[in-house]
Protein backbone atom coordinates (compact mmCIF):
# COMPACT_ATOMS: atom_id res chain seq x y z
CA UNK A 1 0.00 0.00 0.00
CA UNK A 2 1.21 3.54 -0.42
CA UNK A 3 2.49 5.94 2.31
CA UNK A 4 2.52 9.86 1.45
CA UNK A 5 5.06 12.16 1.89
CA UNK A 6 4.65 16.18 2.48
CA UNK A 7 6.78 17.24 -0.40
CA UNK A 8 7.63 17.51 -3.91
CA UNK A 9 10.80 14.68 -4.86
CA UNK A 10 12.67 17.60 -6.72
CA UNK A 11 11.41 21.56 -5.69
CA UNK A 12 9.09 23.44 -8.40
CA UNK A 13 8.73 26.89 -7.29
CA UNK A 14 7.64 28.83 -10.33
CA UNK A 15 7.23 32.91 -10.00
CA UNK A 16 5.91 33.97 -13.41
CA UNK A 17 2.55 32.26 -14.60
CA UNK A 18 2.18 30.98 -17.87
CA UNK A 19 -0.89 29.45 -19.36
CA UNK A 20 1.05 28.56 -22.97
CA UNK A 21 3.31 26.48 -21.28
CA UNK A 22 1.08 25.14 -18.94
CA UNK A 23 -0.97 23.69 -21.87
CA UNK A 24 2.81 21.66 -23.23
CA UNK A 25 3.43 20.61 -20.00
CA UNK A 26 0.11 19.03 -19.60
CA UNK A 27 1.29 16.42 -21.92
CA UNK A 28 3.88 14.84 -19.51
CA UNK A 29 0.12 14.83 -16.98
CA UNK A 30 -2.06 12.71 -19.09
CA UNK A 31 -0.28 12.50 -22.44
CA UNK A 32 0.61 9.17 -24.24
CA UNK A 33 4.33 9.22 -22.40
CA UNK A 34 3.23 10.54 -19.71
CA UNK A 35 3.55 10.30 -15.93
CA UNK A 36 -0.19 8.70 -15.51
CA UNK A 37 0.82 6.21 -18.08
CA UNK A 38 4.21 5.34 -16.85
CA UNK A 39 3.13 4.70 -13.08
CA UNK A 40 -0.29 2.69 -14.49
CA UNK A 41 1.86 0.75 -16.68
CA UNK A 42 4.61 -0.02 -14.33
CA UNK A 43 2.28 -0.82 -11.29
CA UNK A 44 -0.33 -2.63 -13.70
CA UNK A 45 2.28 -5.10 -14.74
CA UNK A 46 4.19 -6.02 -11.68
CA UNK A 47 1.26 -8.24 -10.44
CA UNK A 48 1.85 -10.94 -13.43
CA UNK A 49 5.37 -10.63 -13.21
CA UNK A 50 7.24 -14.45 -12.06
CA UNK A 51 10.20 -12.56 -10.37
CA UNK A 52 10.38 -10.83 -7.37
CA UNK A 53 13.21 -8.48 -8.35
CA UNK A 54 11.26 -7.40 -11.33
CA UNK A 55 8.15 -7.10 -9.43
CA UNK A 56 9.66 -5.01 -6.51
CA UNK A 57 11.28 -2.33 -9.28
CA UNK A 58 7.80 -2.67 -10.96
CA UNK A 59 6.46 -1.38 -7.78
CA UNK A 60 9.39 1.07 -6.79
CA UNK A 61 9.54 3.32 -10.25
CA UNK A 62 5.98 2.92 -10.45
CA UNK A 63 5.78 4.75 -7.28
CA UNK A 64 8.24 7.19 -8.16
CA UNK A 65 6.24 7.73 -11.51
CA UNK A 66 3.60 8.89 -9.33
CA UNK A 67 5.97 11.18 -7.46
CA UNK A 68 6.75 12.35 -10.75
CA UNK A 69 3.07 12.90 -11.52
CA UNK A 70 2.50 15.28 -9.07
CA UNK A 71 5.65 17.28 -9.39
CA UNK A 72 3.93 18.19 -13.27
CA UNK A 73 0.96 18.67 -12.07
CA UNK A 74 2.62 21.25 -9.37
CA UNK A 75 4.36 22.64 -12.73
CA UNK A 76 0.97 22.85 -14.54
CA UNK A 77 -0.83 24.41 -11.24
CA UNK A 78 1.73 27.64 -10.69
CA UNK A 79 1.71 28.11 -14.45
CA UNK A 80 -1.91 28.71 -14.33
CA UNK A 81 -2.33 30.99 -11.14
CA UNK A 82 -3.59 34.32 -11.07
CA UNK A 83 -4.05 33.92 -14.95
CA UNK A 84 -6.54 36.90 -16.22
CA UNK A 85 -9.26 36.16 -18.24
CA UNK A 86 -7.59 37.96 -21.78
CA UNK A 87 -4.16 35.98 -20.62
CA UNK A 88 -6.75 32.71 -20.78
CA UNK A 89 -7.86 33.87 -24.20
CA UNK A 90 -5.33 34.92 -25.43
CA UNK A 91 -2.46 31.92 -24.33
CA UNK A 92 -5.41 29.51 -25.98
CA UNK A 93 -5.83 28.28 -22.58
CA UNK A 94 -9.64 28.88 -23.15
CA UNK A 95 -10.69 25.65 -24.46
CA UNK A 96 -9.24 23.73 -21.41
CA UNK A 97 -11.32 26.52 -18.81
CA UNK A 98 -14.14 26.10 -20.30
CA UNK A 99 -14.17 22.67 -19.38
CA UNK A 100 -11.83 22.61 -16.15
CA UNK A 101 -11.51 25.97 -14.93
CA UNK A 102 -7.90 25.53 -13.34
CA UNK A 103 -8.66 22.29 -12.44
CA UNK A 104 -5.60 20.02 -13.18
CA UNK A 105 -7.35 17.07 -15.54
CA UNK A 106 -5.00 14.46 -17.48
CA UNK A 107 -5.12 15.23 -21.21
CA UNK A 108 -2.18 15.20 -23.95
CA UNK A 109 -1.56 18.78 -24.59
CA UNK A 110 -3.66 17.85 -27.71
CA UNK A 111 -6.20 17.41 -25.86
CA UNK A 112 -6.49 13.69 -25.91
CA UNK A 113 -7.79 12.31 -22.51
CA UNK A 114 -5.51 9.99 -20.80
CA UNK A 115 -6.58 6.31 -21.28
CA UNK A 116 -5.46 3.01 -20.93
CA UNK A 117 -4.92 2.25 -24.68
CA UNK A 118 -2.12 4.80 -24.11
CA UNK A 119 -0.13 1.51 -22.31
CA UNK A 120 -0.11 -2.19 -22.44
CA UNK A 121 -0.01 -4.22 -19.32
CA UNK A 122 0.84 -8.08 -21.50
CA UNK A 123 1.23 -10.29 -18.96
CA UNK A 124 4.29 -11.95 -20.55
CA UNK A 125 7.91 -10.72 -18.80
CA UNK A 126 10.16 -10.09 -22.01
CA UNK A 127 7.56 -8.41 -23.43
CA UNK A 128 6.51 -6.43 -20.63
CA UNK A 129 9.80 -4.91 -19.66
CA UNK A 130 10.64 -4.34 -23.39
CA UNK A 131 7.34 -2.02 -23.23
CA UNK A 132 8.81 -0.36 -20.62
CA UNK A 133 12.18 0.38 -21.96
CA UNK A 134 10.38 1.79 -24.34
CA UNK A 135 8.30 3.92 -22.05
CA UNK A 136 10.57 5.56 -20.82
CA UNK A 137 12.51 6.70 -24.08
CA UNK A 138 9.13 7.94 -24.85
CA UNK A 139 9.10 9.90 -22.12
CA UNK A 140 12.86 11.32 -22.26
CA UNK A 141 12.08 12.16 -26.04
CA UNK A 142 9.51 14.17 -24.79
CA UNK A 143 10.96 15.87 -22.16
CA UNK A 144 13.31 16.66 -25.24
CA UNK A 145 10.56 18.51 -26.36
CA UNK A 146 9.65 20.49 -23.96
CA UNK A 147 13.02 22.06 -23.01
CA UNK A 148 12.99 22.80 -26.85
CA UNK A 149 10.26 24.62 -26.49
CA UNK A 150 10.37 25.87 -23.01
CA UNK A 151 13.16 28.06 -21.63
CA UNK A 152 12.32 29.73 -18.74
CA UNK A 153 14.79 28.31 -15.98
CA UNK A 154 12.11 27.88 -13.45
CA UNK A 155 9.95 25.70 -15.63
CA UNK A 156 13.86 23.59 -17.01
CA UNK A 157 14.67 22.47 -14.04
CA UNK A 158 12.24 20.36 -12.44
CA UNK A 159 11.92 19.52 -16.15
CA UNK A 160 15.39 18.52 -16.33
CA UNK A 161 15.87 15.89 -13.38
CA UNK A 162 12.87 14.67 -14.30
CA UNK A 163 14.20 13.90 -18.14
CA UNK A 164 17.49 12.12 -16.10
CA UNK A 165 15.13 10.44 -14.10
CA UNK A 166 13.58 8.51 -17.51
CA UNK A 167 16.80 7.41 -18.24
CA UNK A 168 18.12 6.16 -14.83
CA UNK A 169 14.72 4.25 -15.31
CA UNK A 170 15.35 3.34 -18.87
CA UNK A 171 18.68 1.34 -17.32
CA UNK A 172 17.01 -0.47 -14.71
CA UNK A 173 14.37 -1.69 -16.95
CA UNK A 174 17.42 -3.18 -18.95
CA UNK A 175 18.81 -4.94 -16.09
CA UNK A 176 15.46 -6.33 -15.18
CA UNK A 177 15.63 -7.79 -18.81
CA UNK A 178 19.05 -9.04 -18.68
CA UNK A 179 18.53 -10.68 -15.16
CA UNK A 180 14.73 -12.22 -16.35
CA UNK A 181 16.11 -13.58 -19.59
CA UNK A 182 18.90 -14.90 -18.11
CA UNK A 183 16.67 -16.91 -15.73
CA UNK A 184 15.01 -18.50 -19.13
CA UNK A 185 16.20 -21.21 -21.32
CA UNK A 186 19.31 -19.49 -22.94
CA UNK A 187 18.57 -21.41 -25.76
CA UNK A 188 15.10 -20.51 -26.41
CA UNK A 189 14.01 -17.61 -24.03
CA UNK A 190 10.73 -17.52 -25.83
CA UNK A 191 9.84 -21.46 -25.21
CA UNK A 192 7.34 -20.71 -22.48
CA UNK A 193 5.87 -17.59 -20.19
CA UNK A 194 7.03 -17.38 -16.69
CA UNK A 195 3.88 -15.20 -16.00
CA UNK A 196 1.50 -18.45 -17.41
CA UNK A 197 2.45 -21.05 -18.89
CA UNK A 198 3.22 -24.05 -15.70
CA UNK A 199 6.41 -25.14 -17.41
CA UNK A 200 8.17 -25.44 -20.55
CA UNK A 201 6.60 -27.13 -23.19
CA UNK A 202 3.16 -27.10 -21.54
CA UNK A 203 1.92 -24.01 -23.73
CA UNK A 204 -1.23 -23.43 -21.35
CA UNK A 205 -1.79 -27.20 -20.72
CA UNK A 206 -1.21 -27.77 -16.84
CA UNK B 1 16.98 29.80 0.69
CA UNK B 2 15.42 30.30 4.33
CA UNK B 3 16.29 27.57 7.16
CA UNK B 4 13.14 25.88 6.12
CA UNK B 5 13.76 25.32 2.94
CA UNK B 6 17.48 24.36 3.33
CA UNK B 7 16.41 22.06 5.79
CA UNK B 8 13.70 20.40 3.43
CA UNK B 9 16.00 20.10 0.22
CA UNK B 10 18.23 18.64 2.58
CA UNK B 11 15.08 15.53 3.38
CA UNK B 12 14.97 15.71 -0.42
CA UNK B 13 18.68 15.00 -0.87
CA UNK B 14 18.96 12.20 1.27
CA UNK B 15 15.92 10.50 0.77
CA UNK B 16 16.81 10.76 -3.39
CA UNK B 17 20.38 9.12 -3.07
CA UNK B 18 17.55 6.09 -1.00
CA UNK B 19 15.43 5.93 -3.99
CA UNK B 20 18.34 6.03 -6.72
CA UNK B 21 20.37 3.33 -4.28
CA UNK B 22 17.13 1.27 -3.74
CA UNK B 23 16.41 1.30 -7.64
CA UNK B 24 19.48 -0.53 -7.98
CA UNK B 25 19.54 -2.85 -4.87
CA UNK B 26 16.17 -4.01 -6.74
CA UNK B 27 18.41 -5.24 -8.96
CA UNK B 28 21.57 -6.37 -7.17
CA UNK B 29 20.00 -7.07 -3.71
CA UNK B 30 23.22 -8.64 -2.62
CA UNK B 31 25.61 -5.46 -3.64
CA UNK B 32 26.97 -4.86 -0.28
CA UNK B 33 28.52 -1.27 -0.97
CA UNK B 34 25.40 -0.21 -2.13
CA UNK B 35 23.50 -1.69 1.00
CA UNK B 36 26.15 -0.38 3.36
CA UNK B 37 25.43 3.59 1.65
CA UNK B 38 21.44 3.00 1.80
CA UNK B 39 21.72 1.98 5.73
CA UNK B 40 23.99 5.46 5.60
CA UNK B 41 21.60 7.38 4.77
CA UNK B 42 18.41 5.60 5.94
CA UNK B 43 19.56 6.73 9.25
CA UNK B 44 20.34 10.86 8.25
CA UNK B 45 16.92 10.73 6.51
CA UNK B 46 15.40 9.47 9.58
CA UNK B 47 17.05 11.98 12.14
CA UNK B 48 16.69 14.94 9.26
CA UNK B 49 12.68 14.16 8.88
CA UNK B 50 11.79 14.30 12.33
CA UNK B 51 14.14 17.64 12.62
CA UNK B 52 11.87 18.82 9.93
CA UNK B 53 8.27 17.72 11.60
CA UNK B 54 9.22 18.93 14.85
CA UNK B 55 10.42 22.35 13.78
CA UNK B 56 7.76 23.19 10.93
CA UNK B 57 5.33 20.45 10.29
CA UNK B 58 4.87 16.37 9.73
CA UNK B 59 6.07 14.98 6.40
CA UNK B 60 4.67 12.25 7.44
CA UNK B 61 1.26 11.16 9.46
CA UNK B 62 3.63 8.88 11.48
CA UNK B 63 5.29 11.97 12.12
CA UNK B 64 2.25 14.60 13.39
CA UNK B 65 1.07 15.46 16.38
CA UNK B 66 -2.36 14.49 17.62
CA UNK B 67 -2.38 15.79 20.90
CA UNK B 68 -3.29 19.55 20.56
CA UNK B 69 -5.18 19.32 16.75
CA UNK B 70 -5.06 17.46 14.21
CA UNK B 71 -1.92 18.99 12.60
CA UNK B 72 -1.34 16.65 9.47
CA UNK B 73 -4.49 18.81 8.20
CA UNK B 74 -3.21 21.67 8.66
CA UNK B 75 0.47 21.76 6.96
CA UNK B 76 0.93 23.04 3.42
CA UNK B 77 0.72 21.25 0.16
CA UNK B 78 3.56 20.55 -1.72
CA UNK B 79 2.30 22.26 -4.45
CA UNK B 80 2.00 25.37 -2.88
CA UNK B 81 5.13 27.17 -3.34
CA UNK B 82 6.23 29.89 -6.47
CA UNK B 83 3.88 33.02 -7.38
CA UNK B 84 1.83 32.26 -4.08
Amino acid sequence: MWQYERRLQFPVNIKEPNAKLAQIIMSQYGGPDGEMGASMRYLSQRYATPYREVAGLLTDIGTEELAHLEMVATIVHQLTRNLSMEEIVRSGFDKYYVDHTLGIWPQAAGGVPFNACEFQSKGDAITDLTEDMAAEQKARSTYDNILRLIKEPDVCEPIKFLREREIVHFQRFGEALRLTTEKLNEKNVYAFNPGFDKCENCNGQS
Amino acid sequence: MNAKEQLLFNVGVVDFTMTDLGLFLDTHPKDQRALEYYRHYAQIKKQLCREFSKKFYPLTMAEADCEKAWEWAEAPLPWEGGCE
